[in-house]
């Protein structure tokens, strides 16, 4: 089975400008690699370009087996992607937006009661216009939004910003849950102590505007990178 | 296709329903802009019954251009833009759905606004199958187009004045065919209706068709 994500010297365009510039990086299916990076790194460009919203004009790119230059529709229906911002309309309500996001991606409805159940939307919360919540709700929205399409690879930018202790555990749960379905995750956190014991892997990411990602284990003393660009 | 088509125009119209933007500002703002007339033209000489069908396709398309703009403002708000994107929907289906969105209010508005032309400017609503096929054809062509230059105009910080500079010279022709064909159907225009049905009806077709083909490009890039 093809890689969750095969990048070769990729190169990215954020605007007129390189975003990626020729990336190496290898996620096997079932991974969590955790990509860390300062501020400007290329994190979230690196995760955005992996959901198909970054144009990739250069190298190679797959992901999930796709090629990223050429079908990213098919690649977008199979990734969710938890960004800065959440892609939830104010006017809908917690379960509409949720709703629309799973029909969407053709998923399952079935899926929706019991992932806003296991986020704490229900009851009013459930039936409340999004633009009435509070940002730590806003972001459960965001969340059940990914999480009810279960997408096979999740993209996740510092996923635990805006969540409490408690949903905070139930993120970590839900993708522990979701590897062990057979998802692969990507997640860019600047909560180290806790992204670190979700990974499995380490991606950094340096250089302003990246330039190379290499990986290592999190779990052992092993610190030679498995690709460097 | 069509699922995707019906699911996006439900998520549009749905948020119009809880918004009420629609009902609250963009319906009031077209009722406004016939009083308006009403108040600059002469109502006596009968200038107002001879326009009417006029000012009745002048506020039809400055409400469409707010349909189009709250269209694609709402998917402006907390990337909801790029959600669409992520989506996985075919962009062919989200350009007719949001269109379709768009042609439902215009045609629930010009059902009050034609009630307003009967009694604001007592203007003879004959001929009810040309008044109703013009109005389904020109419907169709302004919220195709408007999908089609909303999307383009959407990705620009001067997008709000910037699509009525891009949107109004390409309706200047439906605005011209509306007319003539309403006026034709009124008895208050000279010669037949027909001719200018089939021209809002070719006009409808070919930014149905661009729209389908370029909508995907022009979310991309916006």
């Amino acid at each position: 089975m093809a890689p969750a994500i095969r990048l070769r010297s990729a190169v990215a365009l954020l605007g007129r400008f390189p975003a990626l510039a020729g990336v190496d990086l290898d996620v096997q299916r079932g991974e969590i690699v955790l990509v860390q990076g300062p501020n400007g790194a290329g994190k979230t460009s690196l995760l955005r370009a992996c959901a198909g919203l970054l144009p990739v004009v250069a190298g190679e790119a797959e992901v999930l087996g796709h090629d990223l230059r050429r079908n990213r529709r098919a690649v977008r229906r199979r990734v969710g992607l938890l960004g800065h911002a959440g892609f939830l309309y104010d006017d809908l309500t917690v379960e509409d937006n949720v709703r629309f996001a799973v029909r969407a991606a053709a998923g399952d409805v079935a899926r929706i009661e019991p992932t806003l159940a296991r986020l704490g939307l229900t009851g009013r919360v459930r039936t409340t216009a999004v633009g009435r919540l509070s940002t730590g709700q806003r972001r459960r929205t965001a969340l059940a939004a990914v999480v009810a399409r279960d997408p096979q690879l999740w993209l996740l930018d510092e996923p635990h910003a805006g969540l409490d202790a408690a949903a905070r555990d139930v993120l970590d749960g839900l993708v522990r849950e979701a590897v062990g379905r057979g998802a692969t995750v990507l997640l860019a956190s600047h909560e180290t102590e806790r992204a670190n014991a979700l990974a499995d892997r380490v991606a950094h990411v340096a250089g302003g505007e990246l330039h190379a990602a290499t990986t290592e284990p999190t779990t052992t003393d092993a610190k030679e990178p498995l690709h460097v660009a | 296709m069509w699922r995707e088509a019906a699911l996006v125009a439900g998520k549009d119209l749905r948020i119009e329903a809880r918004s009420r933007v629609a009902t609250n500002q963009v319906a009031p703002f077209a009722v406004l802009v016939l009083v308006l007339f009403g108040f600059a033209l002469d109502p006596d000489r009968g200038v107002l019954t001879r326009a009417s069908a006029g000012l009745f396709w002048v506020a039809v398309l400055f409400a469409g251009l707010l349909a189009v703009q709250r269209s694609f403002a709402v998917e402006a708000a907390d990337g909801a833009r790029d959600g669409l994107r992520l989506s996985g929907l075919d962009p062919a289906a989200v350009f007719l759905g949001k269109a379709a969105a768009v042609a439902i209010e215009l045609l629930a508005l010009q059902v009050l606004l034609a009630a307003g032309v009967a009694v604001l400017y007592n203007a003879p609503l004959d001929g009810p199958l040309l008044l109703v096929a013009t109005s389904i054809a020109t419907t169709v062509g302004v919220a195709a187009a408007g999908t089609a230059y909303g999307v383009l105009a959407a990705g620009l910080r001067v997008r709000e004045t910037l699509l009525p500079l891009l949107l109004l010279p390409v309706l200047a022709p439906v605005l011209l065919g509306a007319t003539k064909a309403w006026e034709a159907a009124m008895g208050i225009g000279i010669g037949d209706g027909r001719p200018w049905l089939q021209l809002l009806a070719v006009f409808a077709v070919v930014y149905t068709a661009f729209g389908v083909l370029a909508f995907g490009p022009l979310l991309e890039e916006s």
